[in-house]
């Protein structure tokens, strides 16, 4: 039988079932993306799909209001917000930019959505917010802050006190402003459902027996995370209590280590048998690391990228040891050496992350990686599948190797800390390397490219790189046909972000079409000009084309010479519900 | 890293302090990249510090203060910030550094102020961390012991301490490490 005609049958004879069933076989559904298609099937297909959707991700904030969303998802119980754009991460973007929450947990809480779970990433959030959410839902369970500002340890205490069912506070990399109150005693002595605690990034002290009391009571404790306030002892006694643990982050300075606490520690942490993951190491003398010797074997993960106190010889040392590690992150002082150990030790190795330790070349030292360090990893690691990795210098022939040696990457990050470093064997441009890495690796989704390149890497792009989803440029190619070659090229883009490339208007306003297909598209310190903007914004007003101005307090000038003056930073991005209204002085929508 | 400034009434001490470095050029701290290794005789050519001038192609002459690009590198503010305050520690009261033992699961940190002359400090060292320390001579370092102290100073260079005056070594001294056996023999830099 024909197989379109097979299909058509058995939609409709789907049909037949009552809703209740088909919204049961929705129920194994989980990807987005996928459920998004499924509405797109029939009017009915729609309705129940709708109805039925629980988990909603939203990329960019501004892409919809929040009442459009709960209209067509009022079963909604668990959101993904997305704010700022990525370079807001590097202080690129304005502090008031926007991405503020209020709007959405305002909207969210008049209409009753039982929200359970709410994940935010580089949001703004205010500690009226983080009480209003508290307050207005009571089966919520679930909250994942990475990235975000706005809040202090207040906002946490409501979240503390009111939340009845949490299961999980999860604070990643945020700016908290610590008033150092009480906020962990805020939790009842009746809450017990925690599962997971993360506060590693509060700086201020914090108070150690409400967290033990804490800890004690929560059966269901998975995963802890704690802040550098909390010391050996206090670690020793919440591992104690807390053996089940799986995900552990630790933070504590220690000057002088007795024998006896350490004695201690080791004995803790041995009963920790699930201990798969570990993280923190923040201010820690090299001995709070060996204590884990017992259960490194057992680790899959492991992020020791802000143990800045750690040397490469006692990283090397750990490491070796942790042969069953899936993901790593760590400092550029574990060097090319500790690199070899770990591709001839973590053979289970899916992601690494090295991360400057010096990032602005200031000690002037040899211990950062080089190509040797990325090259022994594709070498040793089969599994590795996602790399971000910063170094001072690459050669192509160290890329073409990688290439050959991991087809399989999904996430190729590299950046090279001196722009526009040329191959520095060489002195070529590393367009062939990298033009190596896209041939090889056909399943590539995000890729960020550095040093010395021409319009020719992106030709490799536009013509090798077809799951293409992020692209990450900087200081980079020559001509608006490096930028044209990309658009053109890789039909799957979702978002480009380039910075410091000579790329204008031609390249901006070839194909305006393309940026309905993609999120976002940042562009600073390029060549494009507001004459060139203004005529994009009037070409496709389904997008917010949003300048944003180098001198934050003034305004743009309505003047005709302007049309001509560069844009500082563009911002734009698709969107169905028009200009955003909460935008401050320094952006200006066209 | 702060200078400690000199008074805008003694204007003209600047001029006559006796410094390291070409004239005419200022001890900025962390943005002077002064590599003149003539103004160094101080320094034991250590093979891996020759290299490093090599490598990076540092010329002999001042080279430009590196200027800061806005957003570069592409690390979150966030983990830059709480990597960069372990290197501003040894502000404040005191000079604060941090000692580490080649082979010891110790890191200790000792305040150099207390000390009065090297002597004293080696003293405290070896009581800290149960080892001694040969005899220490300035032709040929330390001898009769697997035991040599050493130490990062300001321009990142390891140095054998004891090699220049006390006051010189209290001010740019930024950590010690003890090294040991055969590495202390080559005098390198460590990982």
């Amino acid at each position: 039988m024909d197989r379109a005609i097979k299909l058509q049958l058995s939609t409709s004879e789907m049909n037949y079932f009552p809703d209740e069933v088909i919204e049961h076989i929705f129920d194994f559904i989980p990807s987005h993306r996928d459920r998004n298609s499924i509405s797109l099937v029939s009017k009915s297909w729609h309705k129940i799909e709708r109805s039925s959707r629980h988990q909603v991700f939203i990329g960019n904030c501004y892409a919809i209001s929040p009442e459009r969303l709960i209209r067509r998802f009022p079963c909604l119980r668990s959101l993904t917000l997305k704010g700022k754009p990525h370079f807001a991460d590097f202080n690129l973007v304005p502090h008031e930019w926007g991405g503020f929450l209020h709007p959405w947990i305002d909207a969210l809480s008049k209409a009753r959505v039982g929200l359970e779970e709410l994940r935010l990433k580089r949001m703004v959030v205010s500690d009226e917010s983080l009480e209003l959410l508290s307050r207005s839902f009571v089966g919520f369970k679930s909250l994942v802050l990475v990235s975000c500002d706005g809040f202090t340890t207040d906002g946490l205490a409501s979240i503390a006190a009111n939340c009845r069912n949490l299961r999980e506070l999860d604070l990643q990399e945020n700016e908290i402003d610590d008033h150092r109150g009480q906020w962990l005693n805020c939790f009842p002595d009746s809450s017990t459902t925690l599962v997971s605690l993360n506060f590693a990034c509060l700086k201020g002290e914090t108070n150690l027996s409400a967290l033990e009391r804490l800890v004690a009571r929560s059966p269901n404790l998975k995963s802890l995370k704690v802040n550098r306030a909390v010391p050996l002892d206090a670690l020793t006694r919440l591992m104690s209590c807390a053996p089940q643990l799986v995900d552990l982050g630790v933070g504590c300075y220690e000057n002088e280590a007795e024998p006896e606490s350490f004695e201690k520690l080791m004995a803790a942490i041995k009963k920790c048998t699930l201990l798969r993951s570990l993280s923190g190491f923040s201010e820690v003398a090299p001995i709070c690391l060996t204590a884990f010797y017992p259960i490194c074997e057992n680790l899959t993960s492991l992020n020791l990228s802000y143990a800045a106190e750690l040397q490469g010889n006692h990283l090397i040392e750990f490491v070796q040891f942790c042969k069953r590690l899936q993901l790593l992150w760590i400092l550029d002082s574990i060097g090319d050496r500790g690199l070899e150990v770990v591709a001839s030790s973590c053979k289970e190795l899916q992601e690494l992350r090295v991360f400057p330790s010096d990032p602005h070349d200031e000690e002037d030292n040899n211990t950062a990686v080089t190509e040797v360090g990325l090259v022994a990893i594709s070498a040793g690691c089969p599994k590795l599948h996602s790399i971000l990795y910063f170094c001072k210098q690459m050669t192509n022939a160290a890329l073409i190797t990688v290439a050959k040696n991991c087809p399989n990457f999904i996430r190729f990050r590299l950046c090279i800390l001196e722009p526009n470093k040329s191959d520095h064997i060489t002195s070529q441009s590393l367009d062939e390397g990298f033009g190596a890495i896209v041939q090889a690796c056909k399943g590539l989704r995000r890729l960020s490219v550095s040093g010395l390149l021409t319009d020719k890497v992106f030709l490799y792009i536009g013509m090798y790189a077809e799951q293409l989803e992020m692209l990450s440029i900087a200081f980079a190619g020559d001509t608006d046909k490096g930028m044209l070659y990309v658009l053109n090229g890789c039909k799957k883009l979702r978002k480009l972000e380039i910075r410091d490339s000579p790329f204008g208007n031609a390249a901006l306003l070839a194909d305006v079409g393309k940026y309905e297909t993609m999120r976002s598209l940042w562009m600073s310190s390029c060549e494009v000009t507001l004459g060139g903007c203004k005529r994009l914004a009037r070409n496709a007003p389904w997008l917010n084309v949003e300048i944003i101005n180098e001198n934050e307090n003034g305004r743009m000038e309505r003047n005709e010479e302007d049309e001509r003056e560069k844009v500082d930073r563009l911002y734009l991005y698709r969107t169905v519900v028009g200009t955003r209204k909460d935008a401050p002085p320094c952006v200006t929508i066209l | 890293m702060e200078n400690v400034g000199v008074c805008d009434e003694f204007v003209n001490l600047k001029a006559t302090e006796l410094r390291l470095g070409l004239p005419g050029t200022e001890d900025g701290g962390e943005e002077e990249r002064q590599k003149v290794s003539c103004c160094k005789s101080n320094k034991r050519a250590f093979p891996e510090t020759e290299k490093d001038i090599e490598s990076t192609g540092k010329t002999e002459t001042a080279s430009p203060p590196k200027a800061q690009i806005v957003g570069w590198p592409p690390v979150r503010s966030y983990r830059k910030n709480n990597i960069q305050t372990k290197k501003n520690e040894s502000e404040g009261q005191g000079m604060y550094v941090k000692v580490s033992m080649d082979g010891a699961p110790y890191l200790r940190k000792i305040d150099l102020t207390v000390y009065k002359q090297y002597p004293e400090l080696m003293k405290s060292l070896e009581n800290m961390f149960k080892f001694s320390v040969g005899e220490y001579c300035e032709r040929e370092g330390y001898k009769g012991s697997e035991f040599v102290p050493t130490y990062e100073d300001k321009d990142g260079d390891w140095m054998l301490v004891g090699d220049v005056p006390w006051e010189m070594f209290v001010s740019s001294c930024k950590r010690l490490r003890i090294m040991k056996g055969s590495e202390a023999k080559g005098l390198g830099c460590g990982v």
